[in-house]
């Protein structure tokens, strides 16, 4: 019985890694060609010098944090919600904590066929709704422009972040109290001793915190503290 | 014949950033991008059916996850506005309706604007500028779109075998990882907070943003296991968010 269902487990995460490479694939084909087609309609070259150089400052980057978010999101995301997430975007902002969340409330664990599945749904109904709600600003950017970019409710969207956290963080910090203390400490120090780490750079202290983390959690958890 | 008769660069498409070409064609990929969403959500459903997970459980999830995003939704929405001043509506949409987020956009944006000795600052007109900046933003976010069908079954495949190894750890592991995203963000709300010995008191804006959203969502976790409402902590973590962020108005004109 319980090969049996080990079976249909494997045989439904198989098929979601498939079914996310196709869409992948042909994705990132697409994406790719958006700006070959441009060119072409517009019968426009890009600057090849400004190109190199805009590349320069920001593919040694960008390609080093892509590298190491596809390793830390994974575990956490799920097969569904990467393939989701990796397209869709907005991963540390939004995919990630709805998924959490989900999951908290369903009582699922990230590692189990359920949390693979909660997370899926949670993350694709997330992509959805984003779609939707940016389709229509789009539509009615000319009347919503005044009122979003409006210097009274400046402040609170420029607090998004802080927000989130506030609510995300009581959670998982009560739950995991112990293990939380010492990454806390460290990252409120390389904050506030840093000046060069901020909202542009929050994203590559992610996987700072992540794996320091996961090194205390192992000694904590050899000594019996965990 | 059109396309060589288009080809001549007298009848070439007149370029503008908020061209309706670009609509269609930024139109053709987030449908695509959001048929991805539903095949995933349909499949994951089913399955869940399939393994006699509850109905009601899934719309939950569905509903709170949707409720969620409202908020965030309408915070990249004011990133598609604030990038269209240079980039025109049609690019920005699809920058992050797919793949980036503002902070990654507009870096990478200036970055090619930088080639040119210049900044990003008002409406694109030269078409090899907008194509320029296009293709910085798309090839600087290409990795993480290429690595995952290449990597994400491997990746999972060492978690499992984890799994197998030591169950209680890999939980142990997994809440370490979550931590460790959850404290680099906490640590990011005190990033201006040197600033206060300077006698700069919006460096607490953030923080008390912070705090007040994590204590209404604590209330709501308390007053939910108390009434036993349910209902209550479903809807807590976008009710804290909303009104952190409706509060950072008044604490912004009180201390900026």
């Amino acid at each position: 019985m319980d090969k049996n269902v080990n079976k249909k487990e494997l045989s439904y995460l198989d098929s979601v890694h498939r079914d996310g490479k196709i869409w992948g694939f042909t994705l990132l084909a697409i994406i790719f060609l958006f700006p070959l087609i441009v060119c072409l309609i517009f019968n426009a070259v890009p600057n090849w010098s400004a190109l190199g150089k805009g590349l320069l400052a920001t593919v040694p980057m960008y390609w080093a944090v892509g590298l190491i978010e596809v390793i830390t999101y994974v575990p956490m995301l799920g097969a569904g919600g990467t393939y989701l997430s990796f397209v869709t975007g907005n991963i540390s902002n939004l995919k990630l904590p709805v998924a959490l969340d989900s999951m908290e409330k369903a009582g699922v664990k990230s590692n189990s066929e359920e949390g693979e599945i909660i997370s899926t749904i949670s993350i694709a109904t997330s992509s959805i709704v984003t779609t939707i709600i940016v389709i229509l600003g789009v539509i009615l950017i000319v009347p919503l422009t005044p009122i979003l970019s409006s210097p009274v409710l400046d402040p609170a969207f420029a607090q998004m972040l802080p927000a989130l956290f506030g609510g995300l963080g009581v959670v998982f910090v009560s739950k995991n109290w112990k293990l939380a203390i010492a990454p806390i400490v460290l990252m409120l120090i390389l904050f506030i001793a840093i000046p060069a780490l901020n909202a542009g750079t929050v994203g590559i202290m992610v996987p700072v915190g992540v794996v320091f983390t996961v090194i205390v959690a192992r000694i904590m958890y050899k000594k019996g503290i965990l | 014949m059109d396309c060589v008769d288009y080809q001549g660069s007298d009848l070439k498409m007149e370029f503008n950033v908020n061209h309706p070409i670009l609509f269609i064609l930024v139109g053709i990929i987030i449908a695509t991008v959001l048929a991805q969403s539903f095949y995933f959500l349909i499949r994951a459903y089913r399955r869940a059916l399939a393994k006699g997970m509850e109905k009601s459980l899934l719309k939950k999830t569905i509903i709170s996850s949707a409720v969620f995003t409202i908020a965030p939704a309408i915070s990249i929405l004011v990133g598609v506005i604030s990038l269209s001043k240079s980039l025109g509506v049609a690019v920005p949409w699809l920058r992050l309706s797919v793949i980036g987020s503002l902070s990654y956009e507009m870096i990478a944006a200036n970055n090619a604007m930088n080639g040119f000795g210049e900044t990003l600052n008002g409406e694109i007109t030269d078409p090899s500028v907008f194509v320029t900046v296009l293709w910085v933003m798309t090839i600087g976010i290409l990795l993480g779109l290429v690595l995952t069908p290449v990597l994400t079954k491997k990746i999972q495949g060492g978690m499992i075998k984890l799994e197998k190894s030591d169950a209680k750890w890999r939980e142990i592991f997994n809440n370490a990882m979550f931590l460790g995203m959850i404290s680099a963000f906490l640590g990011f709300v005190f990033c201006d907070f040197a600033n206060l010995f300077k006698g700069d008191t919006s460096a607490l804006i953030a923080p008390l943003v912070m705090a007040t959203s994590a204590i209404i969502m604590a209330v709501l976790g308390i007053l939910a296991v108390k009434t036993k409402k349910r209902w209550l902590s479903d809807y807590a973590l976008p009710v804290s968010m909303v009104a952190g962020m409706a509060m950072a108005i008044p604490y912004t004109a009180w201390l900026a």
